[in-house]
């Protein structure tokens, strides 16, 4: 097996006693980030990778939109042609806004979904696949994968000092947080998150239709909230529909001819015949963003950075333009022999993301609170403010290529360059 | 009290207490020399490329200085030898201030970096026949006593086909300004009395410097601030802060 001898050849010394960063989480954010660096930097940039659910069986039935900033991060290193078989295009976007009972849907905005000739701004996957994609990758590079959770750490002068919870101690120069909203290294490193509870819930599944989505995204801006049905591979899409949180977790709980039901009214029959074709489940929905991104020899990305209103489909992107970022300053560093958990490094990080992340946030905050209300004066504004921004078309392709991800001073890798 | 020197030595001992005064705050990359940290990755960035392209390495590769004997002539703290030692290079740090020796030698055992470091002057490694594939006088001629002399003398210790990279201050009005007034007074990047402009040096004086040495200067280059990114970066500009390049020939 000569693929066998060339895998192992690039694993590291197994469980070597230092690494030159350790992250914690396993998640797409996490790994991608460990990927990249082991791409750019080789076999001498130790990078391990700690995640008590590595070896767990995938069990995440959401879809993720990958715009195309983080499609061309895929590709760059080298995880796009694994998942590319998996990935729904979308073609075409709809926006409606209505009340559940209209019989018409008032379309006011409908985009084209290409940013370029030939290239979708975003694609359907599902995140098991991508994870999936991505472990296997990340064994291929030599990433040192840890079935372990960090337990604490301490800074000391060079270095950050890393204990795992089966008692392993590696000292590293950066500790990432890469595990999640609830991010226990974040909290261990004194670093508050500010944000507010929505009181609504995203309730997730996946439908089976009888006709073609034929790449078709829809947004239906329904008074508890955006109901979006997003297409995935073969005659499927994920749902993403938000509801106050105790009408989600009631909705939830319905035995599947009555959560068919519920679901059917807001679908609708223009996909003909529906089939609920997963599991369900209400996530609860918050925002929140990390008072800093950085402390002493510690960098937070993905989730444990930013949690956002999945209005705009941009949480998990927002994460990789983290990855981004950070593997840009790090390899810099690297490249320099300058100290890659040092305050330079950690800065220059800090001012690429946060500007970013705030705005982002309050743009989708702001989305959420206008259309999530059933005052006709609101409808009324943002029926004539979406009809503007429909007919001007400099504005569209403005709007287009920001939910893209290619705006703004963007790192290499979101522009598809090899760090 | 001062210490005792050898006869035409180009140290500047008010210089040398100027510095040593900094202490532990050499590492402090948000404290008193955090312009220099800003500085550091530019100069880290054109010494690596300009030797990487002279000895064909591959710059992208963090071993691409291993085996390079370099020597940096006043190192201070380390803030460069570090970083150069880290991408392979055998690197001997030399500065005539104990104290930043010992500052430099604490900080590469905490970061597990292997620098040689000396607390001696350019002449007396000349006269005991150092030799280096490549010398580095970064921000450093500004600083002597007598530059053609301290040239001369860094020039004898360069390996044949080997390299001298020299980073200083331009002597013009707009580095009165900027490097003496803003930098030192108004924004306080500096420690007052860091640099005084008549010691500062034109690119055509220490270029002439270096032919004298027996050199060739092959790259020349400005480097300038911006204030909207908050970094420095390369430039034709040389009218404040520039670097030469000069090989001596095999």
């Amino acid at each position: 097996m000569e693929y066998n001898k060339v895998v192992m050849s690039k694993k590291p010394q197994s469980h070597a006693d230092r690494a030159d960063i350790l992250i914690g989480g396993g998640g797409l954010a996490g790994l991608a980030l460990a990927i990249a660096l082991r791409e750019a930097l080789g076999d001498a940039f130790h990078v391990v990778v700690a995640d008590p659910a590595l070896d767990r069986a995938p069990g995440d039935a959401r879809a993720s939109a990958i715009a195309a900033a983080a499609r061309r991060l895929f590709e760059t290193i080298g995880v796009w042609d694994e998942v590319a078989a998996g990935a729904q295009p979308i073609l075409d976007m709809v926006v409606t806004d209505s009340k559940l009972d209209d019989a018409m849907r008032p379309t006011f905005l409908t985009f084209d979904g290409e940013i370029a000739p030939g290239e979708p701004f975003a694609h359907m996957i599902e995140n098991n696949a991508l994870i999936a994609s991505l472990l296997k990758k990340a064994r291929e590079t030599g990433v040192d994968l840890r079935t372990d959770a960090v337990a604490d750490f301490d800074t000391q002068p060079g270095g950050i000092v890393v204990r795992l919870a089966s008692g392993a101690t590696i000292p590293a120069r950066l500790l990432v947080a890469a595990d999640g909203a609830r991010s226990a290294i974040r909290e261990r490193a004194g670093i508050a998150s500010h944000g507010w509870d929505y009181q609504q819930s995203g309730i997730v599944t996946t439908v089976a239709h009888e006709r073609a989505h034929h790449g078709r995204a829809e947004e239906h801006f329904l008074p508890a909230g955006p109901f979006a049905i997003l297409p995935l591979t073969g005659n499927r899409s994920s749902i993403v529909w938000t509801e106050q949180r105790t009408e989600a977790d009631r909705i939830v709980a319905l035995p599947d001819s009555e959560f068919h039901t519920e679901l059917e009214r807001r679908f609708g029959l223009h996909l003909g015949d529906i089939a609920i074709a997963g599991p369900r489940r209400a996530y609860p929905l918050g925002l929140s963003v990390a008072r800093s991104f950085i402390a002493e020899r510690v960098a937070l990305i993905g989730d444990a950075a930013h949690v956002i209103h999945p209005i705009a489909g941009q949480g998990l992107n927002m994460g990789l333009r983290d990855v981004a970022a950070l593997a840009e300053a790090v390899v810099d560093a690297a490249r320099l022999g300058l100290d890659i958990g040092g305050a330079t490094v950690l800065d220059r990080y800090q001012r690429w993301r946060r500007f970013d992340t705030m705005a982002m946030g309050v743009a989708t905050d702001g989305l959420n609170r206008l259309f999530s209300n059933q005052s006709d004066v609101l409808r009324l504004l943002r029926d004539t403010g979406l009809g503007i921004v429909d007919r001007i078309p400099t504005l569209k392709d403005f709007f287009i290529r920001e939910a893209a991800g290619i705006t703004g001073a963007a790192p290499k890798l979101l522009k598809g360059e090899a760090l | 009290m001062p210490r005792a020197q050898a006869p035409a030595s180009t140290v500047d001992q008010a210089e040398i207490d100027q510095f040593s005064r900094l202490g532990a705050q050499w590492w402090d990359e948000r404290g008193p020399m955090a312009m220099l940290h800003k500085f550091n990755p530019v100069r880290l960035g054109y010494i690596r490329d300009q030797v990487t392209a002279h000895f064909g390495r591959d710059p992208k590769k963090l071993g691409c200085l291993t085996g390079l004997r370099i020597l940096d002539i006043g190192c201070g703290g380390g803030i460069l030898s570090e970083p150069l030692a880290r991408l392979g290079g055998k690197v001997i740090g030399a500065d005539p201030s104990q104290a930043n020796i010992d500052v430099a030698t604490h900080h590469a055992g905490q970061a597990g970096v292997m620098v040689d470091y000396r607390a001696t002057t350019a002449e007396a490694l000349a006269d005991q026949g150092e030799c280096f594939d490549v010398l580095l006088a970064m921000e450093v001629v500004e600083h002597v006593v007598d530059m053609p002399l301290f040239v001369k003398r860094c020039g004898e210790m360069v390996n044949p086909g080997g390299l001298m990279i020299a980073a200083t201050l331009n002597r013009t009005m707009k580095s009165f300004a900027l490097a003496i007034i803003g930098a030192e007074y108004v924004l306080r990047w500096l420690p007052r009395g860091t640099h005084r402009w008549d010691k500062f040096v034109t690119p055509g004086e220490l270029e002439a410097a270096m032919v004298r040495a027996g050199l060739r200067v092959v790259d020349e280059r400005g480097v300038v601030y911006g204030v909207f990114s908050d970094a420095w970066q390369l430039s034709n500009d040389m009218d404040v802060n520039y670097m030469l390049t000069a090989e001596k020939s095999a």
